[in-house]
């Protein structure tokens, strides 16, 4: 009875005004003491609800009920059965929505429910600090080439699970980086690249190879992936495509897509006086949207020394797609939110910089199709607000240039491609796709799931096929 | 890591630089670049392919050293190795037998219009190019061009070199002298505004080759967005090249200045 009782553990996380003056982590993680009170208040439920809102159905109680007893290395080892990744999703699942939802506390107690994202981050730091990252038991190279496009949490999730049943995995990525949105998108404050780095070194470990600087569709083409030998394609190339809202000075200097503020300073290191890649350090910055992208902007600006950073969004906070944590976080840093406000121009200067932004000002009226109550324009309600860089974070659509590239293809009007649902096979017998270019702007959990998925249906087809030549 | 293989000096401030990069090589086609970084702290920076050779592998590219990023590329030598280089990126240039093709390149404009010339005078065309700059140093890859001109009219600033005036007067001459069916331009983007003005005064079908502020080269981050037909399009994916009439250079002109301030 008294494991009820428990609180639910807090994470320790750095004082946000030292915060704001760095790029440091600003969650913790758990100390050993913490995760086991923490496990101990898992029920080890007979029907886990939780398991049912995680979308690959990582075993929950099993890898908490390891953490009670001490077995670090298990509980890890848990997580990885079902997961690639569970040190970044156990940072990044928006687990108020997925398992905690779920949870037995939650749902029947009216307590807080399991700290279930914590306790798996601290099962993968720990096995991550223990410097013995387990390789999976691997079957023999069996000799068949598979190439991966993209190597974002979708690419990497399916390019480990080829590698362990033994095939020759190359991963194809654009840019000079491995790693996709977990690099170029997520900011060191809330996903460290160490922790990326060292799953990927466990992929090299395990015979990956990576090709950076490679765009399958213009560097190489899909008869040259065959000519290579390459017996199936995994197509996760992602949704970098950002949107921008097509009104009146959105092309003034100093109003950019979150997408380049980001890639700027994470990818290339911008802020860094030692960077040759310049960034804007506004002092009085906008963002336009309320997912994660605009809280990892609006963030980073407020890190960049801006006095006034600014969260506008046109519906209300409650329908905010942001992770809640990000949300409480912006808030502690200082981040100001005009929710209902939509911008609906740009002014600039003489030089053509921006200098104010007009927002129409909104309420809520009748749900529309995503369920949400829409915001609609109060007649004459505008404001001018003074800003000198505005952040457009409105979403991204899928990349074109793998659909563009590969004939035969299908694709949907929205430009996501077109997959049967339970093998992730595309119109191409030899291409599969998953994460973002097939879901359009997901989550890192849902792109890996795909890759696993992907990964066992096409090994099955694979064999398949060996069998009957 | 790409190796380079040789290096030219045209001028002072532009060099020619032959890369080791068989795949981009056997891929590229006339209008296509390249996104290279120079250095792990470096800067992504487009540059056109000039050449390319699938034999020996290589691509031709040719840089002016306007800022830190192509000073830093310029100054490397032979044996040394370019970061990154990735590509070819943008669509290729829209070759076919349109009849009379003016080519007309500014400065290092000239460099990514070497590809253009050859593939216009492969497709069968009349092809007039006309270089530009604003003196005798600064005209680069004349003998180049003559290979593949059936005419190369050399104008310059200070009259050093060539004719005195401007890439608008050399075109504008061709133009009043015999029928011009399309006008291809690439430079400065002032001087690919007045080379619009001009065609579209006389209703030529005008190209031009956008050199905007980039980032990835993917179309993933929007930095080269410009506005045609009073739409947004990307540059690294909807272009290089677009109808230079539909252009609005003054919005151009405006973003290139983009990080003056910071930088
Ligand atoms: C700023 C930001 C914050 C986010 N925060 C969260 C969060 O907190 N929680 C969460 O769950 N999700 C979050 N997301 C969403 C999540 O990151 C994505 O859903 C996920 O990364 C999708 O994975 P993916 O593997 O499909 O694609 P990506 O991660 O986008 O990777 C695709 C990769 O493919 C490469 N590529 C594209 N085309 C080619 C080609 N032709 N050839 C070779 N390579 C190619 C790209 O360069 C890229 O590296 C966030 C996204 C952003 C942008
Ligand atoms: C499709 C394309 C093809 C190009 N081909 C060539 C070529 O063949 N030879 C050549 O010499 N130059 C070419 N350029 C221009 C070249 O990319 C820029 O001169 C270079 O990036 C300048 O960087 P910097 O750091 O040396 O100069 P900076 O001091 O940073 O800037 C000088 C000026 O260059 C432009 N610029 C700055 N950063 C970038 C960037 N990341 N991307 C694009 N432009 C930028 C701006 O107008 C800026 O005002 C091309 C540009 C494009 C878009
Ligand atoms: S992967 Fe995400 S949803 Fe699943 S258990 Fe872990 S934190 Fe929860
Ligand atoms: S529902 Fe909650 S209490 Fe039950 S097993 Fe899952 S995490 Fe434990
Ligand atoms: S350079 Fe990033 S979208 Fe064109
Ligand atoms: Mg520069």
């Amino acid at each position: 009875k008294e494991r009820t009782d428990i609180p639910r553990v807090k994470m320790k996380e750095l004082d946000p005004a030292y915060r704001v003056t760095n790029r440091e982590e600003v969650n913790c993680g758990l100390t050993p003491e913490q995760a086991v009170l923490e496990a101990t208040r898992c029920l080890d439920c007979v029907e886990p609800l939780c398991m049912t809102g995680c979308p690959v159905g990582i075993n929950i109680p099993k890898f908490i009920k390891n953490i009670e007893r001490g077995d670090f290395r298990e509980a890890a080892r848990t997580l990885k059965e079902t997961s690639a990744l569970p040190a970044v999703c156990g940072r990044v699942c928006p687990q108020e929505r997925q398992c905690e939802s779920k949870c037995f506390y939650l749902q029947k107690l009216k307590k807080e429910p399991i700290a279930i994202g914590y306790l798996e981050r601290f099962a993968a730091d720990y096995e991550q600090a223990s410097g013995e990252v387990a390789l999976p038991d691997m079957k023999p190279d069996n000799g068949i080439k598979i190439a991966v496009v993209g190597s974002g949490p979708c690419g990497l999730s399916f390019a480990g699970d080829m590698a362990k049943l033994g095939y020759r995995v190359t991963v194809f990525e654009a840019l000079h980086e491995i790693g996709g949105v977990l690099k170029y998108g997520i900011p060191e404050f809330r996903l460290p690249n160490r922790i990326v780095d060292v799953e990927i070194d466990s992929l090299r470990r395990m015979g990956v190879e990576f090709m950076t600087d490679c765009i399958v569709g213009k560097t190489l083409s899909y008869d040259d992936l065959h000519e290579m030998g390459f017996k199936g394609i995994m197509v996760a190339s992602g949704a970098g495509l950002p949107r921008f809202m097509n009104i009146p000075g959105e092309n003034l200097n100093g109003v950019m897509s979150s997408n380049e503020y980001l890639t700027r300073v994470n990818l290339m290191d911008a802020a860094n006086p030692e960077s040759d890649t310049p960034v804007y350090k506004g002092h009085r910055v906008a963002v336009i949207g309320g997912g994660n992208t605009a809280m990892d902007s609006v963030r980073t600006a407020r890190r960049l020394g801006a006095d006034r950073a600014m969260i506008v969004y046109r519906r209300s906070e409650a329908e905010m797609p942001a992770r809640q944590e990000e949300v409480h976080h912006a808030k502690q840093e200082g981040v100001e939110f005009l929710t209902l406000h939509n911008p609906i121009e740009y002014i600039g200067d003489e030089r053509g910089r921006v200098r104010q932004m007009k927002l129409q000002k909104m309420e809520l009226g009748e749900p529309d199709a995503s369920g949400r109550r829409s915001p609609v324009p109060i007649p004459g309600a505008i404001e001018t607000i003074d800003v000198d860089e505005v952040i457009v974070s409105v979403g991204v659509s899928p990349n074109p240039l793998v659909p563009n590239a590969i004939e035969g293809l299908e694709v949907t009007p929205k430009g996501t491609i077109v997959v049967n649902a339970d093998t992730l096979q595309s119109a191409l017998p030899d291409i599969y796709a998953g994460g973002d270019i097939v879901r359009g702007g997901a989550t890192v959990i849902l792109a890996m799931g795909d890759g696993r998925r992907a990964a066992a249906a096409m090994h099955e087809a694979l064999q398949k096929q060996q069998r009957s030549a | 890591m790409n190796k380079i293989v040789a290096k030219e000096h045209f001028s002072e401030k532009v060099v020619k630089l032959v890369v080791e990069a068989p795949l981009i090589a056997r891929a590229r086609k006339a209008g296509h670049f390249v996104i290279v970084r120079v250095g792990e702290k470096g800067e992504r920076i487009p540059l056109t392919i000039a050449e390319a050779d699938t034999q020996a592998g290589t691509i031709t590219l040719v840089v002016q050293a306007v800022g830190k990023s192509s000073a830093k590329l310029c100054a490397l030598n032979p044996g040394d190795y370019i970061t990154d280089v990735v590509g070819p990126l943008g669509k290729a240039t829209h070759i076919e037998h349109f009849g009379t093709v003016v080519c007309c390149g500014g400065g290092v404009g000239c460099a990514p219009l070497l590809p253009i010339v050859e593939a216009m005078k492969a497709a069968g065309n009349r092809v007039i190019t006309v270089l530009a700059a604003r003196t005798k140093e600064l005209i680069i890859l004349e003998e180049q061009m003559r290979k593949y001109s059936d005419e190369v009219i050399v104008m310059t600033d200070d009259g050093s070199y060539g004719h005195k005036g401007l890439v608008t007067q050399g075109v504008e001459e061709v133009i009043k002298r015999e029928k011009v069916d399309l006008c291809v331009t690439i430079g400065p983007a002032v001087m690919m505004k007045f080379v619009a003005l001009l065609t579209e005064k006389y209703h030529i079908p005008t190209v031009a080759s956008l050199n905007t502020i980039m980032v990835d080269g993917t179309g993933m981050c929007g930095a080269c967005r410009i506005t045609v037909g009073g739409k947004t399009r990307f540059v690294c994916i909807d272009g290089p090249e677009f109808d230079a009439h539909q252009v609005d250079f003054d919005e151009m002109l405006m973003r290139l200045s983009s990080y003056k301030d910071v930088e």
